[in-house]
């Protein structure tokens, strides 16, 4: 079925079968290969994206549900040249190592600071505990989100 | 590219209103399934636990989206999220309980998109509203094509993913009578974070004075039928609120559930929890009754 979804505020119209899932229709059909695709069960979280302004796992929702809808992915978060606060975070604190969870976690982070722009160490931690990273045991994540959050409220919503 | 988890093939039908969902369903039968958060329904589709022919998508139906008191009830429309569950003031003041559970409940990513409606009719054994739903006696409001029916939560549940929702109804809301005196809260041991319970259990009280005037005990994940542990309620009601009948009341709940041994646990370390965590909700519910908690 033809479905259109507005994705980082562009209008993409694409015929998909109603099981394509939307991580995939991300990554294969619009070439967003920022979204990671992990578990396949809505456990790891490196499928985070907004849904409606909304962190979800996109593995676990289908393309044809967001028909008519908005997505945001980690290629929305830079503001063309200039990163996102968050995103600068993970690089000045070391967010990341290997990479796989940090869309996902990103994206999560900027719709924490979004609604509560001076996050507690507890909840940032809270806030991406369905989110797996296997490589910096989450202190340096909550290093760069705690970064962002210091770094004032230049808040990039789209 | 490794192996993808996809749902087999299905069509896809989109309800606008309540209206259309029970066209829909009317039209595709018992081959039909709705889907609202997908949570459970999608990975056990990719599994092929679950092949409907067609899913009925009721995410745009904001009217069933919504938390309020309608006069001393209080409404929770199926389409409402666990985020909006928890985030609600409403459910705080009435039943703490509620916050307990989708604290609890999967991660706050999932929170985001799963519904209290899905948990209900998804009816997994190990499901956490069903027993807190269960504790504090609500009812389900179901509409089909021969108008609106209440099911008691208490008999909503028919088995193991299986409720009373027949093919061409359609779960819209379900309903908690707020009484005076009442406390309630929910407890759950789990593996690690975000999982399913290996036991839990929610309870209500109701105090006049010192006394317990009526109670409710939901249990998940631990055999029970129906989440509910009628027998230590009935203990409970009328005696007085000491922590020696608390006790006893979990010593009956534990007695009654029949938990099976799985990957969780073995079956007499739930009965364990069944019963320990009957009381710890029982006192944190009473607790709050009295308004000391």
């Amino acid at each position: 079925m033809q479905i259109t979804v507005t994705v980082n505020g562009d209008e993409h119209t694409a015929d998909v079968e109603p099981r394509l899932l939307l991580v995939h229709f991300l990554r294969d059909k619009l070439g967003l290969t920022g979204t990671h695709w992990g578990c396949d069960t809505s456990n790891c979280g490196v499928c985070v994206v907004w849904l409606d302004g909304t962190p979800v796992k996109s593995c676990t929702v289908l393309a044809v549900m967001a028909d008519g809808h908005t997505v945001r992915t980690v290629e929305g978060l830079a503001d063309g040249a200039a990163l996102d606060p968050v995103q600068e975070g993970f690089v000045r604190c070391h967010g990341l190592q290997c990479g796989f969870c940090t869309p996902g976690m990103m994206m999560t982070a900027r719709w924490l600071l979004d609604h509560n722009p001076d996050p507690s160490e507890d909840e940032i931690r809270e806030a991406i505990s369905g989110q797996s990273c296997r490589c910096t045991g989450y202190e340096n994540i909550v290093r760069s989100v705690r970064w962002a959050a210091s770094r004032g409220t230049e808040v990039s919503a789209s | 590219m490794g192996p993808m988890q996809v749902p087999a093939h299905f069509e896809y039908e989109r309800a606008t209103s309540v209206d259309h969902a029970l066209a829909l369903l009317a039209k595709w039968g018992s081959e039909a399934r709705v889907v609202a958060g997908g949570h459970s329904l999608i990975p056990m589709m990719k599994l092929r636990l679950a092949r409907p022919e067609a899913l009925v998508d009721i995410n745009d139906l904001e009217e069933l989206a919504y938390v309020r008191l309608d006069g001393d009830v209080l409404a929770v429309g199926a389409m409402t999220r666990h985020a909006d569950l928890l985030a609600s003031p409403l459910v705080g003041e009435h039943y703490p309980i509620f916050h307990d559970a989708e604290r609890v409940i999967a991660d706050p990513v999932v929170r985001n998109r799963g519904t209290v409606g899905g948990s209900l009719c998804q009816a997994d054994p190990s499901e956490d509203l069903s027993a807190a739903f269960a504790a504090v006696d609500a009812a389900a409001v179901v509409r089909g094509p021969d108008g609106v029916r209440r099911v008691p939560v208490r008999e909503f549940h028919t088995g193991p993913y299986e409720t009373v929702v027949a093919p061409g109804e359609l779960l819209v809301e379900v309903v908690v009578p707020v009484r005076p005196g009442g406390g309630s809260a929910y407890e759950k041991v789990e593996r690690r974070v975000g999982d399913w319970a290996v036991a839990a259990a929610g309870a209500a009280v109701w105090l006049a004075g010192d006394t317990i005037a009526d109670a409710g005990i939901g249990l998940t994940a631990v055999g029970a039928a129906h989440f509910h542990a009628p027998a230590a309620e009935e203990f409970l009601r009328g005696s007085a609120a000491t922590d020696s009948v608390l006790v006893e009341a979990g010593r009956i709940a534990a007695e009654r559930c029949e938990p099976v041994a799985d990957q969780r646990g073995p079956a007499d370390y739930k009965k364990h929890l069944a019963g320990e965590l009957t009381v710890r909700a029982l006192r944190r519910a009473v607790a709050r009754a009295r308004g000391v908690a």
